[in-house]
């Protein structure tokens, strides 16, 4: 049997100039994890976001890149799935209704329910798709996580509408941060530029209205920045 | 398994009919995100194997009678393509492809943890483009890389591998003449950084013996996989 043998990521691996925030502020490549990768001895590390420790020792459960800041070990994982949490600003697609529910697609395990007492007030009992029909997109807010997962979102708060007009675009939730900037910069300064309305929500739907030119731009945009940060936090292809 | 015939698989050096010796696996290469749609997904060549493996979700889990109140199901689907084969395979489900869709979905719910995601469901598309033989072996480990892709926190990755005698040698990772003419194969799921087994069936019959040399071939089959895996995981995509 060849076996070749591959950098393995732990924390011992990490370059004891960087101090606790390990490969963040160092120049060196990304430390990559794949799911079951022993990351060391847990020792006096704590097991964060995506790490889990059995028998005193770390290990990755997700694909990503390590980070150790203040003694906790966690992943940034490379894909995630949205978990909802209350007052999370969302972007959902209409998938059903009752004769006052609608059950919106949030990008979630669980589809969220919105009551039609939480939705647009015109809605009347019985008639709830003369408002929002399937397959409608809505801008909403996580009202409420019950312990079953499920989730209650709500239309009433300033600027939660249903979106008639411009393009949703999906990215994963974990980049947001990227996409948004230090300060909210970099969505600032596509906003300026593209002269369009983008609203990013936190279950990774950025919604983006204005003409089309705008539009198309935002989105070329919007790739180009998610593949940046991809190449810049990976390495090699994004 | 025949066992007929008089087709010799391995020559008196031990080198086989594709110029392997006995210990030795077929080329491995495997890509992910091939399926941009995907949630996560990865493709995987092993010899003439093609298969692609496609996952979805978490997501809510219809119908509702096969919800589980504390944890994730893995709905997995394994197929073979009607072209897959010399011989055209009739298009649909069959026997073979729920029982190999079935050890599939259990060798899988030992490494991901379902209990993050209760009454949700992980949707796993395994889709065979080339068949030579192994390809339960080659779909685990395809769904197993693409499971990572999507994500989905695992403690591990699963490796699976055949083993298996031909004429009375025990050889590693059989081709497709060795699995039509040899006595007997051996096909494991393995969890390669603990050496823990969540997968094992036996086709034909192996003296002690025998089933450690297999075992053993296996064992050490795995740790050359897994690191493909990971390089694949680590390496980049789309």
């Amino acid at each position: 049997m060849v076996m070749n043998g591959g950098s393995v990521a732990r924390l011992d691996n990490m370059s004891g100039d960087n101090g606790a925030d390990g490969p963040r502020r160092s120049r060196q490549a990304p430390l990559l994890v794949a799911p079951g990768d022993d990351l060391g001895d847990s020792g006096e590390y704590e097991a964060g976001h995506g790490v889990l420790a059995i028998n005193g020792r770390l290990r990755a459960l997700k694909q990503g890149r390590m980070n150790n800041r203040g003694g906790t070990v966690s992943i940034e994982p490379r894909r995630t799935s949205y978990v909802p949490r209350p007052s999370d600003l969302v972007i959902g697609y209409i998938e059903g209704c009752t004769s006052n529910i609608w059950f919106i697609d949030i990008g979630a395990p669980f589809n969220a329910i919105l009551p039609m007492s939480l939705g647009p007030s015109k809605a009347e009992f019985g008639g709830i798709r003369k408002v929002l029909d399937i397959g409608d997109a809505i801008l909403c807010r996580v009202q409420e996580v019950e312990e079953n997962h499920s989730s209650v979102v709500t239309m009433k708060g300033m600027g939660l509408r249903a979106i008639r007009s411009g393009s949703v675009e999906e990215i994963d939730p974990h980049l947001l941060g990227r996409l948004i900037g230090r300060g909210g910069n970099n969505l600032r300064q596509l906003k300026e530029d593209t002269e369009c309305r983008v609203v990013a929500g936190d279950n990774g739907r950025v919604w983006i209205d204005g003409d089309l030119d705008g539009i198309i731009n935002a989105r070329d945009r919007l790739n180009a920045l998610l593949t940046e940060a991809k190449v810049e936090e990976f390495g090699g292809d994004a | 398994m025949g066992g007929y015939g008089d087709v010799q698989c391995i020559d008196d050096n031990g080198i086989r009919l594709d110029g392997r010796t006995k210990d030795e696996v077929r080329p491995v290469s495997i890509e992910t995100g091939v399926i941009p749609v995907a949630d996560g997904s990865a493709r995987i060549r092993w010899g003439l194997n093609d298969c692609i493996a496609a996952v979805y979700g978490p997501m809510e889990a219809h119908p509702r009678k096969i919800q589980r109140q504390d944890r994730a199901v893995l709905d997995v689907r394994y197929n073979m393509a009607p072209f897959s084969t010399t011989d055209r395979i009739r298009p649909g489900f069959n026997r073979r492809s729920r029982e190999i869709s079935k050890v599939t979905a259990e060798a899988l719910e030992s490494v991901v943890l379902t209990e993050l995601y209760p009454r949700s469901k992980i949707r796993v598309e395994i889709e065979i483009i080339c068949a030579e033989a192994g390809t339960r072996c080659a779909g685990i480990t395809a769904a197993s890389v693409a499971l990572a892709h999507a994500g989905i926190p695992m403690t591990d990755m699963v490796v699976s591998v055949a083993s298996g005698k031909v004429h009375d040698i025990v050889v590693c990772d059989l081709n497709k003449e060795e699995d039509n003419y040899g006595e007997a194969d051996l096909p494991m799921g393995i969890l390669p950084n603990t050496g823990e087994l969540v997968f094992l069936q036996m086709d034909g019959d192996l003296s002690p013996e025998q089933f450690q040399e297999a075992w053993d071939y296996n064992m050490e089959a795995a740790k050359v996989i897994h690191e493909e895996m990971v390089r694949a995981l680590k390496g980049g995509d789309e």
